[in-house]
């Protein structure tokens, strides 16, 4: 019993922390351009030499 | 043709919005962005030039966002664009108002990002009290469950209450009645037992009915959004404005809404006719054969009336405005479609057809439990609450939620994948039901250029001459006679006059020359040609003759649409009857109809005679799938059961049709109808399975075995279970032989016109 009062407020915290992380994605465009976003990771920006 | 490029990047300018920390913000459309490879080649090519702030591509929707720190730099930025071979258009700002589905999709993503966490905790606390949990450890379980539910509800919920109350103040009921009322019903309950210490709380399985429900509701907004962006990024820089001429004789380019009658314009080649007018000076080729569906070229002089949405082909032409842009003949189409449009507003969705029945259905059943345990139990309205409020969430609305939603989405992939874009989401359902397809001619069964079809055996010296004169003129007979001899050398002349009507006439080696109307050439050439008696049967003819000499004869034919043939037969296998309404003359139409092997064919067909043929058809109990591209077809795009516009289409046409086509290949229709008619099988599967779900379901629930674990249960599984079946319009294989031959995207050589050598 006396653990879950260290459980119940993590649980809900790891929770928070994954919604917050979400509406936060959200908030800044990143579901904008999800195919660009799969594309750009295979770019690297040096010049070809 | 400076002057014509000056008005160009005028209406470039006015595309442009400033932004409020500095800078302007331009956006535009680039169709050929397709890969991560794009992105770089354009973002560099861009962020260098001088004056661009920031440039940033978006792939999924195939635009860039550059800003500018002063307007004119974007000038150099779209030229830079088609330099590196990414021809882009601007987009109107007013067109990007896509803010407002933007905000309810991206708030419906919030309310389910809210409702997927608070399903993910209840269901811990749940799970735990499903395993054992009781006395203090449960009742503190419940009242954290509790705590969570009751904003969340209240949050994410809202989508739902305000759509049940709106349909509940009109008197009707919709799906969301009875999701709201289970949802409040079991969270009032839950919290009734959790404060007073009762053994079953529902809290999980309002929650989760929320979260698995806005998905559904999430995907169908999404879809919508795209389907609309896609054809507003398609959407060119049509007569947005025009070049007026001022009393002082300078040019200036105003905005449409501006010009008023007796207004003077000039209207450059390549530019279409914004309002209704009179040539004043000037004469040109004009195509009309987005007004009226008639192929070939007009000539037009000083005097003659001209109708707006028309294109000015060869020459440069001043205009006495005698309508405004709302009076033109454009805005009398737009009336019809508004008409038109108003008609189809009575097809009522299938999933809303359902809701109609499930509705009331689910409220009885709920009630008759509730009445049907209060008499059994001898009055103890706890329980039979309890059971009225299982019956209400057990009945699938989850299912239901996202049966319809999740295969209109995979449809639209299938469809975008292969070039086509869908604007509104019940289109599917209503292509899936046609029996019979009307095909406009010019446009949609063809391609807007034409191809040589025959002539005479040419001399090396000849082909030369015809050439240098075909490549000086922009009218399509003599592109396609210059693309013919594309071997021949030019020989170079800088005497060559365009002689808009007729045709082209130069001096090379010091003999004039001329190729154009064959009367016009006989004038020149050696008297008593033959061939003059002989009447032009097909198609356009034209003639070619050096002073003096006999002259040389070309047929031209109108290019056929690649895959016109295999779609057609692929339709007859669909057992869709088809035929032909279009405004050209009768003779062309019906070489084309002989060729494709239609039966059913009329010519000549205005506006108003196509849009009454097609209600005469709907009459006789036919569903109408209408493929067509120009303005006189919109009304008839928007009366029909369904519509598709190639898009090369009119701004007008584009906007009437349900579905528009990316590629070239006519092979499109019957794959839409293909995809959609599989998309109705699973719909209808799909609603099957939810039926046969309660079949079980519903009876357990009423016989009061459904305790909150079974509810959570039963509900995901059945979720699951539909979505799974929904996937499979991914993997139909009957559709992928289609597929494949849409990858083909090139128009392959013309199936009508004989494929032309440069053997002569």
């Amino acid at each position: 019993m006396n653990l879950l009062i260290f459980l119940i407020p993590v649980a809900l915290g790891l929770g928070l922390l994954g919604l917050g992380a979400f509406l936060w994605s959200l908030k800044t465009g990143q579901y904008e351009d999800p195919e660009g976003a799969a594309a750009r990771i295979l770019d690297n920006d040096d010049e070809p030499l | 043709m400076g002057q014509a490029a000056v008005s160009q990047h005028d209406a470039l300018l006015q595309t442009g919005a400033a932004l409020p920390k500095g800078g302007f913000e331009f956006i535009f459309s680039v169709p050929s962005i397709h890969c991560g490879g794009c992105i770089s080649k354009i973002e560099r090519a861009v962020s260098t030039l001088p004056g661009v702030n920031s440039a940033r591509v978006n792939l999924t929707l195939k635009r860039l966002r550059v800003v500018v720190g002063s307007l004119r730099d974007i000038i150099e930025v779209e030229e830079t664009l088609t330099r590196i071979g990414f021809p882009a258009t601007p987009i109107e700002h007013g067109d990007v108002s896509e803010a407002d589905g933007d905000k309810k999709a991206s708030s419906l993503l919030r309310a389910m990002g809210v409702a997927g966490f608070a399903a993910g905790n209840i269901m811990l606390l749940s799970v735990s009290v499903w395993s054992g949990a009781d006395g203090p450890t449960r009742d503190l379980f419940h009242l954290i469950s509790a705590l969570i539910a009751i904003p969340v509800v209240i949050y994410s919920g809202q989508v739902f209450f305000r759509s049940a109350l709106y349909a509940l103040r009109g008197g009707r009921l919709n799906m969301d009645v009875p999701i709201s009322l289970a949802v409040l019903l079991a969270l009032g309950m839950s919290l009734f037992e959790t404060l007073t210490g009762g053994a079953d709380a529902y809290f999980d399985a309002a929650v989760t009915l929320l979260f698995f429900l806005l998905i559904g509701r999430y995907l169908d907004q999404h879809m919508r959004d795209r389907a609309r962006k896609s054809v507003v990024s398609l959407s060119r820089l049509s007569a947005k404005g025009a070049t007026r001429i001022e009393a002082d004789g300078k040019l200036v380019y105003v905005p449409l809404d501006v010009i008023a009658p007796d207004m003077q314009l000039r209207v450059f080649p390549g530019d279409r006719i914004p309002v209704d007018g009179t040539i004043l000076r000037g004469g040109s080729d004009l195509d009309r054969s987005l007004v009226t569906g008639e192929s070939a070229l007009v000539p037009a002089v000083a005097g003659d009336a001209v109708e707006a949405g028309t294109l000015n082909v060869t020459g440069s032409i001043d205009l006495l405005v005698t309508k405004t842009a709302d009076q033109s003949f454009l805005s009398e189409v737009m009336k019809m479609l508004e008409a038109a449009e108003n008609g189809r507003g009575g097809y009522v969705r299938i999933a809303d057809r359902m809701a109609s029945i499930y509705a009331p259905a689910v409220h009885l059943l709920a009630l008759a439990a509730f009445i049907g345990w209060l008499i059994i139990s001898g009055g103890d309205w706890h329980r039979a609450l309890t059971i009225a409020i299982a019956v209400l969430i057990v009945t699938c609305p989850c299912a239901m939620g996202l049966a319809v939603p999740v295969v209109h989405v995979v449809g639209a992939t299938r469809l975008f994948q292969n070039g086509i874009l869908m604007r509104d989401g019940s289109a599917l359902e209503r292509l899936a039901e046609i029996d019979h397809v009307v095909f406009d001619k010019t446009g949609t069964l063809t391609m807007g250029d034409a191809s040589v079809t025959s002539f005479a055996e040419l001399s090396g010296r000849d082909r030369a001459r015809i050439k240098t004169l075909a490549s000086n003129s922009s009218h399509p007979a003599s592109k396609a006679i210059a693309h013919m001899l594309k071997d021949a050398p030019d020989l170079g002349t800088d005497s060559v006059l365009e002689k808009p009507g007729y045709g082209v006439e130069a001096s090379i080696d010091g003999t004039v020359m001329r190729l154009g109307r064959p009367d016009w050439v006989a004038e020149i050439a050696a008297p008593g040609d033959p061939a003059s008696s002989e009447t032009a049967s097909q198609g356009h003819r034209l003639s070619f003759a050096r002073s003096g000499a006999r002259p040389v004869r070309f047929a031209l034919e109108e290019t056929m649409r690649s895959g016109a043939q295999d779609a057609l037969s692929a339709l007859q296998q669909q057992h869709i009857s088809v035929e032909i309404l279009s405004g050209d003359g009768a003779e062309p139409v019906q070489l084309m109809a002989q060729h494709l092997g239609i039966d059913t064919v009329s010519a000549g067909e205005t506006p108003a005679s196509k849009f009454a043929r097609i209600k005469d058809l709907q009459a006789a109990g036919h569903k109408v799938l209408m493929v067509g591209d120009g303005i006189n077809d919109a009304p008839s795009l928007a009366a029909g059961n369904a519509s598709m516009a190639p898009a090369s289409a009119s701004d007008i046409g584009r906007q009437a049709a349900d579905f528009v086509f990316t590629r070239d290949s006519l092979e499109a229709v019957p794959f839409a109808i293909g995809i959609a008619r599989g998309a109705g099988r699973l719909v209808r599967g799909n609603f099957a399975l939810a039926i046969l779900y309660n079949c079980i379901a519903v009876p357990l629930a009423m016989a009061g075995y459904v305790t909150p674990l079974v509810a959570a249960i039963a509900m995901s599984a059945s979720s699951i279970v539909v979505v799974g079946n929904s996937l499979r319009l991914l993997g139909t294989s009957g559709l992928r032989a289609h597929s494949d031959a849409l990858v083909n995207t090139r128009p392959s050589s013309t199936g009508f016109t004989k494929p032309v050598g440069a053997k002569a």
